[in-house]
């Protein structure tokens, strides 16, 4: 290793580091714009110039390796003469507007000038100004301000995987912009307002709100998918004016996504519910707390009094550890087990065949090591926007990704493999992997009776099949260049695979074809506490029902904790029918909604920035936050209307003073992390459903729907989020499909068209999507305009819409 | 002593410049072209033999740097397995220089065989000449004589019946100066916008797409050939002491008959002067920029007492450069000249890096805001800072090649610049 010195301090430093690293690990400061840990080096900016012995010019920190035995000097008069050069350089044609933009005080440019700095300037020739952009509904551009650093540039193509900003122009005329007539898209484009180091990217919805120095910053967690990325809530009052990503190099590393990062608009409004209501005779009146509490414990009380198995209790994935506990314990106490959080999954048959609790089978941080990986039904940007970053780099290592899936959205990141079917081909494509596998010499002695007996039953199918054998090779290390023997694997199921119809026999097989070939083997959990939720058991006791029975054969009576029954259940007709019929509902709800207007009683909660709790993300990490503000009006914390909701009722063990209480309860007492470790467990009791005789299941000439759920429409917050509306993942609703299919069926793009399933239909406009595969209509669910279909996957029918000559 | 003109006027890279159809395949053959690929090639001569012979000749890079191209060609390296590639720079865009085109014009074969040589030497398989985009001509010749070429199997798979193949590829440019810088014409051959990279690494060990490459000038690459033919020794005879062999001057500017000339290094440089047909209209010379806009200016007393060649024109206080000669007869308003000068760094830089993007626009209105006739006395002190802040701050020289003129001509000119800012007009032309 070599030893260096930097300003009289001698370090020993990693061989290929360059100047800034060791500075930083040393903590002598380094001015820098362009250089981002991160990113790649670019060397543009030249404000790290530092003096290095035996040189005759200045180098970039940034940009130079470490030799042994180098003398730096950071702070030599030749060093600084260099650094301040260049801070004049840049500011000659900046337009030292800081006091109507909105990085004021919280810019790099600034501080680093206020060290750098001349107090006037020597340029007196005209300014440069250059054009704003109009890159999208997130992101403001003030581009006179743009030093030209091109940190944005790097991240978007380095992080995002698209190149979505470059370059254009050169010497003073050069300019950064978007693609002509294009905004940046990117699900994580955000972070680039984080790194830009003056005004240039601001944040919209943010922009002219408030001052940085105004703002109180308060820990949190992110509440929507299952990477769980903490943040940091900058609250002015009672509001939260905006959110930021905190580092941690185990979860988000420094980035947060774009949901993440502005769905917090949702917590301001109109939608909110501040007041408790009650249905009286069909129309909604406001009333208090206590009013509202009794209704709601006397209906409940007067149907389980008759029989506790006529209440349904469905429980958001999003809610908070502490609040799906004491949703499961009051149901316990009314001697009610239906209880369930899973509630766009449709196949149960695993339910009492989980060792512990599931989760994603590695650590988040493991994700980019791995040198193969196989994702098994998830449109991954979608679902996970930057859990996918850590696969793209991964790829970018040289990993190999693998992908079977419903659709063929693209990643952003090279795919080595794929097969893309419809929904119910892929038992039969993931059992072909399975067989290919099984027949390698690496693994022929390791066969169990179970497995053998299965493969001799799969039918080899002439379509995935030449992929089946690629994904086999693949995981298994060997491919046409390199050979490994044991090559760090991971097999992993996304949502589209959770909320499979024959989830069961996916699930199964992904285990056993990871457990053959060595690979670590998961879920990636969909929403932020779905394995906190797990854990916490609020699932059906054994022989209850689950969150698909319990609207299959309707309750007398629901309480749904934060739930919009038709848009976060598997099957929207289904679950509205069900509250319809209902005698009683009981809502405790963040929001007004349309979902919830067969509810009888509406209890108005805190979302997640107004109450403490915890949540356990993919990998089992138990995360505690406070809240950030005060609840709005009279909404109240979930576990404390749970809480009050028991004692009402009379159920003991519900004298909970604070939401650790309750979390300490969850834990018994044992720490969290500790206790949690030892309880994920993705294995099987008896290998799971291998039953042979579905894996080659098929259903040729139907129709089916892949109903998958867009970015923004995950969860009730997120839908609310106004500007991530108004993004181009708000794709247009419309029944997609591949133009052949289009063909085939006689439609023309744009047509209208009428779906239909079971009972319900609703007309759309049939579109071309060519990633959408022959035999599938691709119609998004999670949303009111298609609420009256039912299950996301499933067979349906389309006909076009006649078109009466006038 | 000075070398006897007849006997030594173009008598290396221009050698087919008076035979009928000097660019053909054929009029390259009668004068042995082609025979030292061969011999190399069939005789498999050792790599570290014809590297001595280069280092021996002292063939400095003839681009503008002068690096010694033997030392440049050892640096590739040897064992490397994969594609390694040899650029040939044929972007020539400095104000003065215009060489390279006469090569690509006359003697294409020369290039190509001084190529396949480097190729053999160096290991690479490929190479590419980028041309300059605005000598399009030039570009379609080079093209025809590659064809040839390959169809003589000169150039292609498996050349002589042995297993050492070289395939080469004519590439041009759009006219961008700074694609001439060799990082950014390795970003440009790769498709993607001109821009340098920054070194290190160095192109030897990360060069076009991330493999080994070795860039060489267009007169560099077809110096090789009659180096090999006549041995390095004799090139060395051709030159003087530190500057072996002949170079191209490209004269230009206030002279009676500009152009290219190929002469014996050391050559005094009223004698180029002379070949050039002397100062125009029978004036008086002012001043000489001997390497291109790149390198400072020299006053006419001290370049009329210098030689041309490596050590003398810096000790003149100035480059051999690219060997473009620029000169100006007493007429010339030095601020005007200098005016048009940093105007053409001001376009050319290409953005990336501050103090270039940033001082070239600000040199160039101060200057022209002096020739406006609004200059202010501080000006003078501010250009010289200026110029001396981008000066080696920079990703690439094209930010030192900006400040150099600035500072020479405001160094041997001040008193034309003072006069322009007391009168608000030149001292020259009034
Ligand atoms: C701004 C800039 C422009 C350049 N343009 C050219 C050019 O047009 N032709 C050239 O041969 N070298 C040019 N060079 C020098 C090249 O970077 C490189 O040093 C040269 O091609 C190496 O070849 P040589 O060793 O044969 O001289 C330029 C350098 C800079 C900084
Ligand atoms: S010196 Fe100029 S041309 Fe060279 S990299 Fe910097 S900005 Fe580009
Ligand atoms: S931080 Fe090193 S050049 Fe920009």
């Amino acid at each position: 290793m070599p030893t260096i010195e930097i300003d009289d301090k001698v370090i020993e430093v990693k061989a290929g580091s360059t100047i800034i690293e060791a500075a930083d690990s040393m903590g002598i400061p380094i001015p820098r714009f362009c250089y981002h840990k991160k990113l790649s080096v670019a060397a543009n900016c030249r404000m790290c110039l530092v003096q290095v012995e035996k040189m005759g010019k200045p180098l970039p920190a940034c940009a130079t390796p470490v030799t042994d035995g180098m003398k730096v000097f950071t702070r030599s008069q030749f060093a600084v003469k260099a650094q301040k050069s260049v801070m004049e350089f840049l500011l000659i044609n900046h337009p030292l507007d800081c006091p109507i933009c909105d990085q004021g005080g919280e810019c790099e440019l600034q501080d680093i000038a206020v060290g750098y700095g001349a107090s006037g300037s020597r340029y007196t020739e005209e300014k440069r100004v250059v054009l704003n952009k109009n890159i999208g509904p997130l992101i403001s551009t003030d581009m006179t301000r743009c030093i030209q650093c091109t940190r944005c540039v790097r991240f978007l193509k380095e992080v995002g995987g698209m190149m979505e900003l470059g370059m254009v122009g050169r010497g003073e005329h050069a300019e950064i912009t978007a693609y002509v007539d294009k905004s940046v898209d990117s699900e994580l484009s955000g972070n680039i307002i984080d790194l830009c180091p003056v005004g240039a990217l601001t944040s919209k919805p943010f922009r002219y709100s408030a001052r940085t120095w105004e703002l109180i910053r308060r820990h949190s967690i992110a509440p929507h998918d299952g990477l769980g990325s903490p943040i940091e809530m900058h609250v002015k009052g009672n509001t939260v004016m905006r959110v930021l990503p905190r580092e941690d190099e185990a979860i988000n590393e420094c980035w947060i996504s774009d949901r993440d990062r502005y769905s917090y608009e949702a917590l301001n409004s109109a939608d909110r519910l501040t007041t408790p209501m009650i249905k009286d005779n069909g129309v909604w009146v406001e009333t208090d707390w206590q009013s509202a509490l009794e209704f709601a414990a006397t209906r409940l009380n007067d149907i389980a009094r008759n029989n506790p198995q006529d209440i349904g209790v469905l429980v958001s994935p999003n809610s908070t550890m502490e609040e799906a506990y004491l949703a499961k314990k009051l149901a316990q106490g009314l001697g009610c087990g239906n209880v369930d959080h899973r509630l766009r999954q449709s196949d149960f048959r695993l339910d009492s065949k989980h060792i512990g609790t599931v989760w994603m089978g590695c650590n988040i941080s493991d994700v980019q090591s791995m040198e193969r990986v196989l994702v098994i039904g998830s449109n991954l940007r979608n679902e996970h926007p930057l859990l996918t970053h850590r696969l793209r780099k991964a790829v970018k290592a040289g990993a190999e990704l693998s992908l079977l899936n419903p659709i063929d959205d693209d990643p952003l990141m090279p795919v080595a493999h794929k097969t893309i079917c419809a929904p119910d081909a892929m038992v039969n494509a993931l059992a072909q992997i399975l067989k290919a596998m099984s027949v390698m010499p690496r693994y022929a002695g390791h066969l169990s009776p179970a497995v053998s007996n299965l493969i001799d039953k799969v039918k080899v199918q002439s379509g995935p099949q030449s992929s089946a054998q690629a994904i086999a090779e693949s995981l298994s290390g060997s491919s046409a260049s390199v050979d490994l023997v044991a090559p760090r694997a991971a097999v992993l199921l996304g949502n589209i695979a959770v909320h499979h119809p024959r989830y069961a026999e996916i699930y199964s097989l992904g285990e056993a074809i990871a457990e053959l070939c060595g690979a670590s083997f998961g879920v990636l959990s969909e929403a932020a506490n779905s394995v906190g939720a797990d854990f916490a058991q609020v699932l059906p006791n054994a022989d209850a029902m689950n969150a698909r029975t319990m609207l299959e054969s309707p309750r007398k009576g629901y309480l749904l904790v934060n739930v919009e029954p038709e848009l976060d259940c598997h099957n929207a007709h289904l679950a509205a029918k069900a509250m319809a019929e209902a005698e009683c509902v009981v809502a405790l709800t963040v929001f007004k909604s349309e979902a919830l207007r067969d509810a009888d009683v509406l209890l108005p909660i805190a979302p997640f920035s107004e109450t403490s709790g915890t949540f356990m993300n993919m990998e089992g990490r138990v995360q505690t936050f406070s809240a950030a503000v005060k609840p709005l009006g009279e909404c109240r914390p979930a576990w404390k209307v749970l809480r009050v909701l028991g004692n009402v009722l009379n159920i003991p063990g519900f004298d909970f003073d604070s939401s650790e209480q309750v979390s300490r309860e969850i834990f018994g007492g044992e720490d969290p992390s500790q206790l949690a470790s030892n309880r994920l467990n993705n294995h099987l009791y008896d290998s799971g459903v291998r039953d042979a005789a579905r894996v080659n299941d098929e259903t040729p000439n139907i129709l089916q729907r892949i109903g998958e759920i867009s970015l923004y429409q995950a969860d009730a917050l997120v839908r609310r989020a106004a500007p991530l509306q108004k993004t181009k993942y708000a794709v247009p609703l419309a029944a997609y499909m591949h133009h052949a299919q289009l063909a085939q069926l006689g439609f023309q793009a744009g047509g209208a068209v009428t779906v239909s399933q079971g009972n319900g239909s609703v007309s759309l406009m049939a579109q071309i999507d060519d990633h959408v595969p022959i035999g599938c209509i691709r119609i998004a669910a999670a949303l009111k305009e298609t609420a009256a279909l039912g299950d996301m996957f499933g067979p349906l029918e389309i006909k076009a819409v006649e078109i009466k000559a006038a | 002593m000075s070398p006897s003109l007849n006997a030594t006027l173009n008598s290396v890279c221009f050698r087919t410049i008076d035979k009928p159809n000097p660019a053909s395949l054929e009029t390259y053959r009668s004068l042995g072209g082609y025979e030292v690929l061969k011999r190399i090639i069939t005789e498999q001569t050792p790599a570290v033999e014809i590297i001595n012979e280069l280092k021996l000749s002292n063939l400095r890079g003839r681009g503008g740097a002068g690096f010694p191209t033997g030392l440049k060609w050892s640096f590739m390296p040897k064992n490397y397995e994969g594609d390694k590639y040899l650029l040939c720079n044929s972007d020539e865009g400095e104000p003065g220089t215009f060489k390279d085109r006469d090569i690509l014009r006359y003697n294409p074969h020369q290039l190509i065989e001084g190529m396949a040589i480097g190729g053999y030497v160096m290991g690479a398989k490929t190479g590419y000449n980028y041309i300059h985009g605005e000598i399009w001509a030039e570009y379609e010749i080079f093209e025809r004589a590659l064809d040839e070429a390959r169809a003589a199997g000169l150039l292609g798979d498996n050349l002589f019946g042995t297993n050492f193949s070289f395939n080469l590829y004519a590439h041009h440019g759009y006219g961008a100066y700074i694609c001439g810088e060799e990082t950014a014409l390795l970003e440009s051959v790769e498709g993607k916008k001109g821009q340098p990279r920054f070194k290190p690494p160095f192109p030897a060990s990360y060069g076009l797409y991330g493999k080994p490459t070795t860039i060489n000038n267009t007169e560099t690459f077809a110096s090789v050939p009659y180096i090999l033919q006549h041995g390095g020794q004799h090139f060395l005879d051709l030159g003087v002491a530190n500057s072996g062999g002949t170079k191209l001057f490209s004269v230009s500017g206030h002279v009676e008959k500009p152009g290219n000339f190929e002469v014996n290094m050391g050559l005094p440089f009223p004698e180029l002067l002379a070949l050039a047909g002397g100062v125009w209209k029978g004036r008086k010379l002012k001043a000489v920029i001997p390497g291109g806009s790149s390198v400072p200016v020299v006053p006419a007393d001290v370049m009329m007492a210098t030689n041309m060649d490596y050590d003398s024109i810096t000790k003149a206080g100035s480059m051999l450069g690219a060997g473009s000669v620029i000169v100006m007869d007493e007429s010339t308003d030095m601020v005007k000249a200098l005016d048009r000068l940093s105007y053409f760094y001001f376009e050319e830089s290409c953005g990336q890096c501050t103090p270039c993007r940033e001082g070239t626009g600000w040199l160039w209105r101060v200057v022209r805001r002096i020739a406006d006739g609004k200059g202010r006395m501080e000006d003078l002190d501010l250009l010289t800072d200026v110029s001396t802040n981008i000066s080696g701050r920079t990703i690439c020289a094209l930010g030192d090649a900006a400040a150099t003129p600035v500072l020479s001509f405001i160094k041997h000119f001040r008193p034309e610049f003072e006069y322009y800012i007391q009168h608000g007009r030149s001292m020259i032309t009034g």
